[in-house]
């Protein structure tokens, strides 16, 4: 399968997600200008700081020419996953519910967390056991995900929530420790901390590799 | 047409800004400042004010998270 990652001016992590769909399928680079995703199975939508977050982190690269694709891609049943920017560029595409606030204690932050898997019933987690924990790091200064308590019942009734941070990890202050949501349709997923930052042992994880397997896995039909 | 556009974080949803600089205040000898928020202001200069709005529900705020209020100046 092939990965489509977009780069936007001011992404960061982009390389990062390249070598990590890498492990699991061919991954190539997108520019923000282009609007052919080339036939790619699934976008990653990486982290970063794209068109310099003015205004409000992802408001601007919302309206990019590549996210104009990359919302019809959506639409149709394809694959997308957010990483912190790219989470906080879906949820103001309104691909994703809710919105990135500032941190609680207005901090950036960079550490390694333990999010624990909510629902491996989706495209991203699939490769994953239910409860289990992810060893993975998040660097965010708005990271604090909300969403009114109505919508929060109604992700969580609906299985829309599919990591959390694990007790004591929750370090942004987002509503119900919520770390990952995923889209009514199962297509669209976001989460503020990095897989593409642990697939490898030599910086201390691999745990972040389950969620590009999952979406290969996904793309193949493959049920785990 | 001149405007400004007022934008605040919704009432009830936590205003760090407004937490840290009400903080802060005390700090400074200031007593008796409460209930601070933060926000934005953009100002613009609009050929059709009839799309002001608009622009503030998709771009200049998340009306999700925030509230605006538009000023003519």
């Amino acid at each position: 399968m092939r990965f489509g990652i977009l780069r936007f001016p001011g992404s960061c992590d982009e390389t990062d997600a390249q070598q990590a769909a890498a492990k699991v399928g061919d991954a190539e680079l997108l520019w923000h200008a282009d609007r052919d995703l080339r036939g790619v199975d699934a976008i990653i939508v990486p982290g970063g700081f794209s068109y310099g977050d003015y205004l409000r982190a992802g408001a601007i690269a919302r309206f990019s020419p590549v996210m104009e694709s990359v919302i019809e891609f959506a639409q149709d049943g394809g694959l997308v996953l957010g990483i912190c920017n790219g989470f906080q560029v879906l949820c103001e595409a309104g691909l994703l519910p809710g919105a990135l606030l500032p941190n609680a204690n207005l901090h950036f932050t960079s550490r390694q967390v333990d999010l624990e898997v909510v629902s491996r019933d989706t495209a991203f987690t699939r490769a994953c056991e239910e409860g289990e924990l992810l060893s993975i790091p998040a660097k965010h200064q708005s990271g604090r995900y909300w969403a009114p308590d109505s919508q929060l019942d109604q992700l969580e009734a609906d299985g829309q929530v599919v990591l959390r941070y694990a007790r004591g990890h929750n370090f942004n202050g987002s509503a119900r420790d919520i770390a990952g949501v995923r889209n009514t349709a199962g297509n669209v997923f976001g989460l503020m901390p990095h897989p593409e930052h642990a697939v490898d042992a030599f910086t201390g994880s691999t745990d972040g590799l389950a969620i590009f397997a999952s979406m290969r896995m996904a793309v193949e039909g493959v049920h785990a | 047409m001149r405007a400004r556009v007022l934008i605040r974080p919704k009432a009830g949803i936590l205003d760090p800004q407004g937490v840290a600089v009400e903080r802060a205040l005390p700090a400074l000898g200031f007593a008796g400042a409460s209930d601070v928020h933060v926000g934005r202001l953009v100002e613009l200069d609009v050929a059709d004010a009839s799309q002001l709005d608009e622009m503030c529900r998709r771009l200049l705020a998340n009306p999700l998270v925030e509230d605006y209020e538009i000023q003519y100046l």
